[in-house]
């Protein structure tokens, strides 16, 4: 094996075999993903809960087109017996309550929840109004055509999923760098590499190798998971541009670690500066919370950090629908961030510890 | 000492730290197939002196010669040739042994096969699969070592092997360092221990403050000290009056449990106890290096 092959190899299992690395990098975003995916979840528990009790024959009859698009609206439960229904509906659980006695359609709700009440609402009185137009057979003389709007806001996967993908591979590269860095230092195996015949070109070389492999793994699996049904996460626009995103990305966090590594003496420093700096670098970029919902001072900020141009280049190819051009500014950003910290570090750069 | 073809020589070497002088104006010479000690206490200068030997470390000024090439600056080719242990067991994080040496010996391009025979040679067979971190102080110190020589070196430099083990450890690793030179391999090691200079080189430096205060083989250093040699029977064998009246001895000491002879004629004090019957627990101490050294210092030596 060349030794290229072989530091590379050294280092990828030094990484898989540290637990705490892989929780951070891997686990912890993706619970993340999960978690926030599960609970603001897909829009289906966002349609109010509408609780039928006995037949309505209304519904049940409905054209297939008309039934689907009420679908859309709330979700239709077949109840058990009224007083059931009723206690849903004041928990608070349920919307309302609809049952139908003759060509009477009957709709509880409760006040407590004004919106969905209003909401339930209307869509029942506008399904029954273009009932009766249809059964007059006149044909409506306005029309009013709907279209969803891709709003993220309305979608927390498609923000949640680009920043924690950001997330984990800024942990992944920064205490990658870093921890590699000191620890090699404080036992001397940068000096014992020194004295074996390989060019320092070949060991940064395959560090960056096993960085870039590493957050390549970590792309491909969290876009895999998040695609899932359950978590619905949609890739729309130059979504393959993620990959180069994510390259330029790694460079820019392995110099940062690169720095960390260089000025930190122990390698509990190391890690308490590598925290110090991806941890509000995360949440300054918008990795956790969107920064269309933060102050604006957040948006600023954003705009001088690398997690913040690759959070949003991915959002742009992602999700947004945006094309590959989108990606072209973060990507030189990330690029030039890298060279100019790397740089800086290679200035305050030790081979020893003292 | 096979033949004094000189492997390393350094000549003049100087390195200074702000004010303190680490190495002051070393010059030596080790010969192929020799085992050579550097011996001090800590601080003495043993490491920056050996670094500097191996290339890590530029002298201020002075030269180092190793196998003919000078050492500094970096020179892939000599490092090929050179088999290095640190100080700090120098591993890469979470690798079992066996991954160890196959990572190390990529880097010198040599074959899988020696893996094998490395552990063997350090008897960690039985540890291959073991991660280093879960190894004990005396088996990684050992895998260092086996670090050290798995592309075959002509010169193997080892800092400080056996700091830190316990005493069977360290007499498992003299072994090896013994079984390594006996292969012809060129061996230089630092160590403050003077049993272990004395039990394992063939010639050492005895360094201080930066210098090298004494170099020759152990026992001839010892001998030119002609310091006493310290001869100890119980107590009751003989009373102090008649140990002083005996040709030749220097000095007695003694306490409630023996009685210290000292002398530089040993026979003739040995004959004469024979005589008296007096040789119950006997004990003769010829001088070591800790002799020379407090000779040479003026201080006790204090690892």
């Amino acid at each position: 094996m060349t030794p290229f092959a072989s530091l590379s190899k050294a280092m990828l299992k030094g990484f898989y075999r540290d637990k705490l690395s892989v929780f951070f990098s891997v686990l912890f975003p993706l619970f993340f993903i999960l978690i926030f995916g599960l609970i603001f979840g897909n829009n289906q528990s966002a349609r109010p809960l509408v609780i039928q009790v006995g037949s309505v024959p209304f519904v049940e009859t409905m054209p297939a087109e008309a039934r689907a698009s009420l679908d859309r609206a709330v979700n239709i439960e077949q109840g058990t017996t009224l007083e059931a229904a009723l206690e849903e509906v004041q928990k608070g659980d349920a919307s309302a309550v609809l049952q139908q006695q003759g060509d009477t359609l009957l709709l509880d709700f409760s006040s407590a929840q004004p919106a969905t009440a209003g909401l339930v609402q209307g869509v029942f009185s506008a399904f029954v109004d273009q009932t009766n137009i249809a059964l007059t057979g006149v044909p409506p003389t306005y029309t009013l055509q709907t279209a969803q709007v891709e709003d993220e806001s309305l979608q927390p996967i498609q923000y949640i999923a680009p920043g924690m993908i950001a997330y984990g591979i800024a942990v992944g590269a920064v205490f990658g760098a870093a921890q590699t860095l000191i620890t090699w230092r404080e036992k001397k195996l940068l000096r014992r590499l020194r004295l074996a015949p390989v060019s320092t070109a070949v060991v940064v070389g395959s560090r960056v190798t096993v960085s870039l492999a590493v957050a390549m793994g970590q792309l491909v699996l969290f876009v895999a998971i998040s695609v899932l049904p359950f978590l619905g996460l949609q890739l729309n626009g130059a979504w393959y541009m993620a990959v180069p995103l994510v390259a330029a990305g790694t460079l820019a966090f392995l110099a940062i670690g690169l720095f960390v590594g260089s000025v930190a003496k122990t390698a509990e420093g190391g890690s308490g500066l590598a925290n110090l700096i991806t941890l509000p670098m995360a949440f300054l970029s918008g990795a956790f919370i969107p920064l269309e919902s933060a102050p604006q001072w957040m948006a600023t900020v954003s705009k001088f950090l690398p997690m913040g141009y690759l959070v949003e280049g991915m959002k742009d190819v992602m999700v947004r629908g945006e094309g590959p051009a989108a990606a072209l500014l973060p990507i030189a950003f990330l690029l030039a961030f890298a060279a100019v910290i790397t740089f800086i570090a290679t200035r305050v750069f030790r081979w020893d510890t003292a | 000492m096979a033949n004094m073809v000189d492997t390393i020589t350094a000549t003049n070497v100087v390195k200074r730290y702000d004010e303190l002088i680490a190495v002051d104006d070393v010059s030596l010479a080790v010969g192929h197939g020799e085992f050579f000690g550097i011996l001090g206490p800590n601080g003495a200068g043993k490491t920056t002196l050996l670094e500097i030997i191996e290339g890590l470390r530029q002298a201020d000024s002075g030269v180092v010669q190793l196998l003919g090439q000078p050492a500094w600056p970096r020179n892939s080719a000599l490092l090929r040739r050179i088999g290095v242990q640190l100080q700090a067991s120098a591993f890469f994080e979470r690798l079992t042994a066996r991954e160890q040496l196959e990572t190390f010996g990529a880097l010198y391009g040599t074959a899988k096969t020696r893996v094998d025979e490395m552990l063997e040679m350090v008897d960690l067979a039985d540890k291959a699969g073991t991660q280093t971190e879960k190894l004990s102080g005396g088996q990684a110190q050992r895998l260092s070592i086996a670090c050290a020589l798995i592309h075959d070196p002509e010169i193997v430099f080892l800092d400080e092997p056996s700091a830190a083990l316990d005493p069977q450890a360290r007499r498992n690793l003299w072994d090896v360092l013994r079984g390594i030179n006996e292969r012809g391999k060129t061996v230089v090691l630092t160590t403050h221990y003077m049993d272990e200079a004395e039990a394992l080189c063939d010639r050492v430096a005895i360094m201080d403050n930066g210098k090298i205060l004494e170099l020759g083989p152990p026992a001839e250093l010892v001998r030119a000290l002609n310091a006493p040699v310290r001869i100890s029977v119980e107590a009751g064998a003989l009373s102090i009056e008649l140990a002083r009246s005996i040709d030749g001895v220097e000095e007695v000491t003694g306490d409630a449990i023996s009685t210290v002879i000292a002398t530089r004629d040993p026979a003739r004090v040995l004959a004469a106890l024979a005589e008296a019957d007096a040789l119950q627990g006997l004990a003769v101490r010829g001088a070591t290096l800790e002799d020379l050294f407090l000779t040479l210092t003026g201080r006790e030596y204090r690892a």
